[in-house]
């Protein structure tokens, strides 16, 4: 017990709030720009919501049942730290026979909780404070804070629609310093749907060459490719050892909140990325791991059906856009178009503000996502055919109603 | 059976209601030839009928369903073809189905009440010289039908808006 005489002696810079013990870093973060349209959003029963990032399907009943019956198992303890050997060498052969992308299961796959983790592990292997981290934009958020939690400098490289959002050499030329370091690649991209092609990828893969890049290839969406089949970038000649190929069965198999996702590459960056892995979450769940195995060996099946729906859906969001008269690119992946509301002489904010206001419709505005996205409304269209008619409707009317303004 | 075809019902199977304009958009296809394809389906009957799956038991007007185990004696030249058309001309009578193993016809049976459909049993389809045994067994809840799961909780988890 202190007595009163026996007071601590004064600390003169004693922190006046708890936001003073804070890291500089933890304080720098923004909060994201979606934050706001969920607390707009939430609460009311009205809602239609083309603002989801997950499929709307359920995790398919086989694969639940599998981790429920390894519950039933008592399947409940640590599994190595890089994953359990059987899920590593299916995920090895799935890559193989589907991407074209050969790894060494026992060396080179390292599963991960969610590709979020994996996107996380290959940042802070990889930057020194001080490095620029090349991102493609617009992309999904989390790139940039993670990088500057690192102590590296994100560098935005804009896209644009006039390019169906996809990279272009030039660009990327124009964003690199002799500090460049990682180039990191989201295709078939969150929010636009723009893919790259195999022609496309090569020039992109030339100055990754030149300028001596490391690539973080999230490619999450894979999965999702409605056109041309989906290119790795791994795949792209003498790519694979300067990539780390993020992915995971989040939307391909109806298993976000399963977080499980896995990150490939050259075995001493996934040794790096596995050592704080183990220090961080010591392994991905074992329930987790069990569902991921059934899907990957028997799922595939329920994957195309899952994959075909979205496929006429993005068909008709995409005319359903076009005739209320807004532009809209063709995605050719993931599961979101991108129309352009600049027509309306109103901001992304104010367009999808509005839009949830008067309308009852929640989106969310291109202007998150970074460079090149206002004017852009990101429209999630993992949602069933009645309420996109009726979204579209709903949207169609706000839009006449502004023109008409 | 051709591609669009089949695409085409797959679609109308989950939602009749959807228009031939909607059809062809989802599935990138000049509408008049969906228009033609639907045409066909129906005329070939391979579109039998566009109804309604309802859950009765929602309704007050509640309905009791058996299923009924039919042995019968074939006829000689016709098989149970001539039998089965006898039962199944019965409006109560809403599904026939010629079985492999201990009997010979499933039928399922459609009243308003259990004496309803015991007095059909007994009145008109015992009777007929053929038949010569029932099993009844009566529907106490549906739980899924033609795919279609009755009680299914249809809340979105999804949060309304995410990354």
């Amino acid at each position: 017990m202190i007595k009163d005489e026996e007071k601590q002696p004064e600390i003169s810079n004693r922190r006046q709030s708890m936001a003073e013990y804070l890291s500089p870093k933890a304080r720098a973060i923004k909060p994201s720009g979606i934050r706001k349209f969920f607390d707009l959003a939430s609460g009311r029963k009205d809602i239609i919501t083309l603002g989801v990032g997950e499929p709307d399907f359920v995790t398919p009943w086989h694969v639940r049942e599998a981790c429920v019956y390894s519950l039933e198992m008592g399947k409940t303890q640590y599994t190595s730290n890089a994953g359990m050997p059987e899920l590593r060498e299916e995920i090895g052969l799935y890559l193989h026979n589907n991407f074209d992308v050969t790894y060494d299961p026992a060396k080179e796959i390292l599963v991960t909780v969610g590709g979020s983790e994996a996107i996380d592990l290959a940042l802070r292997a990889l930057i020194t404070p001080g490095d620029e981290i090349l991102i493609p934009e617009p992309c999904y958020i989390s790139y940039s804070p993670i990088t500057a939690l690192s102590g590296g400098v994100a560098v935005g490289v804009e896209t644009f629609s006039k390019d169906n959002f996809k990279l272009k050499a030039e660009t990327l030329k124009a964003a690199i310093t002799p500090r460049s370091k990682v180039l990191v690649l989201c295709y078939p991209s969150n929010p636009t749907g723009g893919t790259m092609s195999y022609e496309d990828w090569l020039p992109i893969a030339k100055i990754v060459e030149e300028n001596d890049l490391i690539v973080i290839s999230d490619e999450i969406y894979a999965e999702l490719s409605y056109g041309d089949k989906h290119v790795s970038f791994a795949s792209i000649p003498g790519m694979k050892d300067r990539t780390i190929l993020v992915s995971g069965f989040s939307k391909a198999f109806a298993m976000t909140g399963w977080r499980m996702g896995y990150a490939c590459g050259h075995e001493d960056l996934i040794a790096a990325m596995l050592k704080i892995h183990q220090f961080t979450v010591m392994c991905a769940p074992v329930m987790g791991q069990v569902a991921a195995l059934e899907a990957l060996r028997n799922g595939l099946e329920e994957k195309d059906r899952m994959v075909e729906s979205y496929n006429q859906r993005r068909r008709l969001v995409v005319s359903g856009f076009r005739e209320i008269g807004l532009e809209c690119h063709e995605p050719q992946g993931a599961f979101y178009a991108f129309p352009s509301i600049k027509s309306t002489g109103l901001s992304s904010d104010q367009f999808a503000t509005r839009l949830l206001n008067e309308h009852s419709v929640a989106a969310v505005p291109g202007d998150v996502f970074g460079l090149g996205g206002e004017g852009y409304l990101r429209c999630s269209y993992a949602t069933s055919v009645s309420q996109l008619t009726e979204a579209i409707e709903r949207m169609g009317a706000f839009v006449r109603k502004l023109k008409g303004e | 059976m051709t591609e669009l075809k089949m695409k085409i019902l797959e679609l109308l199977k989950e939602d009749a209601r959807l228009s031939a304009e909607l059809i062809g958009t989802m599935l990138d296809a000049p509408v008049a030839e969906v228009k033609q394809s639907i045409a066909e389906m129906e005329q070939d009957h391979v579109i039998v009928k566009y109804a309604t799956v309802v859950n009765w038991s929602k309704v007050d007007d509640e309905k009791v369903t058996a299923l009924i185990e039919v042995q019968i004696t074939p006829e000689r030249g016709r098989g149970f073809e001539g039998i089965a058309e006898r039962i199944y001309l019965y409006p109560e009578v809403k599904s026939v189905y010629l079985m492999s193993g201990a009997y010979d016809l499933l039928v399922e049976v459609q009243g308003k009440t259990l004496k309803d459909v015991a007095s059909f049993v007994s009145n008109k389809l015992s009777p007929i010289d053929a038949v010569l045994s029932t099993k009844t067994f009566f529907i106490l809840k549906k739980y899924k039908q033609d795919g279609i799961i009755f009680e299914e909780n249809e809340d979105d988890h999804r949060l309304l808006v995410s990354p």
